[in-house]
């Protein structure tokens, strides 16, 4: 069995976010970049299954351009076999379902069963394009999983459900599966490893390499419009309730209840 | 209160002092172009950040326990895994000769990594650091089959490793030393006891290989009678060897280091090099070790400087007095607009940044002293090795201690509390000026043997470069003023060295008098160097490039307010000794 890993770039999780000038996105000028933190998840999962003699190998999938190679490098560093970068003129302004349908035929050109993605990209908290992607190829989709066991072509899948309840999903080959904090601990790339990577290509396809129609992607074919970007509000200060635990505990309460309205 | 590794200063010194010209294109090293050096370093960042950093606080708040009853010194929780991760990675078998296990990479970019290792968790950089010395030694002096029963499990940190010198009577003065070793079959068993060895014991590998200085029976007095010897924890058969823990000291930093009593009772040990020759394999290791103890200077002001900067940048303190610059939004400016807190974090910048270009420079001159093919361009990096391991031991350790007090001023009362990093690093930083040879040893070092050896062809040597230099950006306008404050300067430090040295001729007391204060006139000129090779590495970008405004406003700090100290210490140097030495002693 071949594993696809589904693996996006983001600005680091502490970067300062500043819009850019026009506001066409943010500017990206002092951002240092990282794996998606829930693709790591994916990541290692694959390796794990590698590693388990369950997978023969691991493709990784980025759509991206090639300041995206040294993360894709990293992964090669960490054990996966080889990379597949989807890059084309054709494929800007790409919206989710643009994204979804150049994952989907890179999935299928490269002939894998198992396609594992991060449950969301912490950037655009968009969680969408895993879901679009195992729709297109008309497979399963198991989302936001937290523990995993393969069997002889079965997937059992455990999810929380809300509620502190537990779902159990068992599913066969073809699938998509997205990955959740929890599932495992993502290794670090060894210095072997790094160098190893070395030796392994990056592969950069376009749409006439994948036969895809380069008029259901980028930005003619976007179903999202984008208007403008601005930064989401300041956070008010937090506060500090004062008093003795009982007389502090009762605030809260009351002020979860009728300030915040979550209980 | 995060410490983000300065990769990208990294890579520029790397590029500025021709990494790929000098280093990578050597025989054995082509593997490691600049963008594989930098892939390497990134994934060891990763690590260090993400596992070793959480455990710094963690570590210098709880320190290290010893179990009297058992001999045995545990590290905080955390510690073990993390080690374990260390090695699983690959990260201790760096520099090392593929043979072993290891890496095979350029010792350049170990001491970069280094950096790293230490601004993240300076306590276990100890260990990693014993391990290389010892590594280091046995390369070059043991026997193969020492080095087939030891280095491979030493590369890849399954096993670590120390440096036994110090004995309670004896600190910086080897030739003290009465550790015996007495012959036992084919190798020899020792008796006796040193004290404040790093990582002397501890539970994060399965054994631990002393070096140890002792004496052979009827050898000659002083250091020409030392011998060394390897002594494992745990035998071949898996025996216990008699050298025990008897305790741990109470230490002002570096907490997660245990600093140990270490009694060898007829311990088992092994010679390394020849009889009564143990401070020649001293020396191999000690150019490697002090560099980096220079590197801990670097590596925390590095980190007390990011910290103090965050903060700068985000406290409200009074106006600016510049009206210009006040912020109409807020009833106080962020105290970064003060000129006296750009003062402190540019006293820091100004310095460290030269300083971490001196050390790469000097460690991509280690490779070559090692590895180049040809003989005297091999001569020529050892000298000055040589002439300026000495200045980044010392130099490195004073400033890196005063930088961060520098920036636990910037910081004002939330740097001395414990809220913040910059208290520990100041105290974990402290000991880098006292071990490894004093910061007056190695004054005396560079004054004493590195200026008369082969009548002065080291500094001769060092001269021409900065000649060079001088001669290449001759026609520069932008950085003329650079070039003539390194010119007269350079010119002062060799008129002070030679009135010193003639002075010395007659006196010797002389040198211990001015050694000290000789040694900061020389490491000042030093990075005066460095800046002009850095700035002459981005003078051809443009004009808005921010690496290109950085170099240039930075090396501007450090020329007009950091190298004047230069002519302070040739007249500290210029009064001579009669101040200490006419001192009645019964005055103090
Ligand atoms: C935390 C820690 C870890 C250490 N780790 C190790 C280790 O792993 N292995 C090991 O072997 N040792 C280790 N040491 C010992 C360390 O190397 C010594 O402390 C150091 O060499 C200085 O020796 P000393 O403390 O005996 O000072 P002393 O030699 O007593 O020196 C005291 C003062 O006198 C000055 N002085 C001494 N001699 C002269 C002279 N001839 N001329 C002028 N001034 C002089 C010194 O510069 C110093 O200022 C460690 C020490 C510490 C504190």
């Amino acid at each position: 069995m071949k594993i696809g890993v589904l693996l996006k770039q983001v600005p680091a999780s502490d970067a300062r976010i500043k819009i850019a000038d026009p506001s066409t996105g943010i500017d990206t000028a002092d951002i240092k970049w990282e794996i998606n933190p829930y693709d790591e998840y994916a990541l290692e999962a694959a390796l794990q299954l590698k590693d388990a003699k369950q997978a023969s190998s691991v493709v990784v999938l980025t759509v991206g351009g090639a300041d995206a190679d040294q993360r894709i490098r990293d992964a090669l560093a960490r054990g996966a076999d080889a990379a597949v970068r989807l890059d084309d003129p054709a494929f800007e302004g790409s919206d989710c379902l643009g994204i979804a349908r150049i994952l989907a035929a890179a999935a299928k050109a490269e002939g894998v069963e198992l396609l594992l993605a991060g449950k969301q990209a912490i950037d655009g908290d968009n969680a969408q394009v895993p879901g679009m992607v195992a729709e297109l190829l008309g497979w399963g989709n198991i989302s936001v999983v937290d523990k995993l066991e393969f069997a002889d072509g079965t997937v059992k899948a455990w999810r929380a459900s809300g509620g502190g309840a537990r779902d159990v999903v068992e599913a066969s080959l073809p699938l998509v599966i997205t990955c959740d904090k929890g599932l495992n601990e993502p290794r670090y790339a060894s210095l072997k490893g790094i160098m190893m990577a070395k030796r392994k290509k990056i592969a950069v396809k376009g749409a006439a390499d994948l036969g895809l129609d380069p008029s259901t992607v980028g930005a003619a074919a976007a179903l999202v419009v984008e208007d403008n970007w601005s930064l989401p509000p300041e956070r008010p200060a937090g506060r500090i309730l004062e008093g003795d635990d009982a007389t502090r505990v009762k605030e809260l309460v009351r002020l979860l209840r009728d300030e915040a309205k979550v209980i | 209160m995060y410490y983000r590794p300065p990769l990208d200063d990294i890579r520029f010194v790397l590029r500025a002092f021709d990494y790929e010209g000098t280093v990578s294109s050597m025989p054995g090293f082509e593997d490691f172009d600049l963008d594989t050096a930098m892939d390497l370093l990134e994934g060891y960042s990763r690590f260090c950040v993400d596992v070793l950093q959480p455990l710094n606080a963690k570590g210098d708040a709880e320190g290290v326990r010893f179990v009297p009853e058992t001999h045995e010194v545990f590290l905080p929780d955390g510690f073990k895994e993390a080690w374990a991760g260390y090695c699983e990675n690959g990260f201790t078998s760096l520099p090392f000769d593929p043979e072993y296990g290891g890496l095979g990479a350029p010792f350049t970019l170990s001491t970069l990594a280094s950096e790293i290792l230490i601004a993240t968790n300076k306590s276990l950089s100890m260990c990693a650091g014993l391990t290389t010395g010892l590594l280091d030694a046995l390369e070059a002096h043991a026997s193969e089959p020492l080095k087939q029963r030891f280095m491979e499990k030493l590369v890849s940190g399954e096993w670590a490793g120390t440096m036994c010198l110090t004995e309670p009577h004896c600190g910086t003065d080897l030739g003290l030393l009465t550790t015996r070793a007495e012959p036992y079959g084919d190798h020899y068993k020792l008796t006796g006891t040193k004290t404040w060895i790093t990582f002397g014991e501890h539970d994060l590998t399965d054994n631990i290989v002393h070096l140890v200085l002792a004496r052979l029976p009827g050898a000659p007095s002083g250091t020409r009678g030392i011998s060394t010897f390897v002594v494992p924890k745990y035998l071949e058969d898996g025996t216990r060897n008699p050298v025990f823990c008897g305790g741990t000291d109470h230490k002002m930093g570096i907490h997660a280091s245990p600093t140990c009593v270490m009694n060898f009772e007829g311990a088992e040990g092994w010679l390394v090099g020849e009889e009564n020759r143990g401070m020649v394999s001293m020396f191999t290791m000690m150019n490697a070790a002090r560099l980096n103890v220079g590197i801990e200077g670097v590596a925390l002001a590095e980190a007390a400087y990011q910290a103090a900067l965050e903060f700068a940048r985000d406290r409200r303190q009074g106006r600016s007095l510049d009206p210009a610059k006040q912020d109409p939004d807020h009833p106080a400016d962020i105290i970064l607009v003060h000129p006296d807190v750009r003062r402190m974090l540019l006293e820091i910048k100004a310095t460290n940044e030269a300083l971490r270009g001196l050390v790469g420079w000097m460690s991509m001159h280690y490779d070559i002293m090692h590895r180049h093919p040809d003989e005297a361009t091999r001569a020529k990096a050892g000298d000055l090795v040589a002439l300026l391991t000495p200045i980044i031991k010392s130099y490195g350790s004073e400033r890196g201690f005063y930088n961060i007090s520098q920036a636990m001023q910037v910081m004002g009362g939330a740097g001395y509390t414990r809220d913040w990093p910059v208290e520990q690093y100041m105290r974990d930083e402290r000991i880098a000026m006292i071990y490894e040879g004093t910061n007056h040893v190695q004054a005396l070092d560079l004054v004493g043997r590195k200026l008369p050896m082969g009548g002065g062809r080291l500094m001769r040597g060092f001269a021409a470069e900065i000649t060079e230099v001088i001669r290449r950006n001759a026609d520069s306008e932008l950085l003329a003023p650079f070039i003539a404050a390194l010119k007269t300067e350079s010119k002062r430090l060799n008129e002070t060295t030679m009135a010193m040295s003639a002075e010395a001729m007659k006196d010797h007391e002389l040198i211990g008098a001015v050694a000290s204060n000789y040694l900061n006139q020389f490491a000042l000129v030093t990075l005066a160097y460095v800046w002009v090779r850095e700035l002459e590495a981005v003078v051809d970008l443009p004009e808005d490039d921010r690496l290109r405004r950085g170099k240039l406003q930075t090396a501007r700090y450090f020329f007009d307010l950091v190298l004047p100290e230069a002519a302070m210490y040739a007249e500290k140097v210029a009064a001579g000794k009669a101040a200490m030495t006419e001192f009645d002693a019964e005055l103090f």
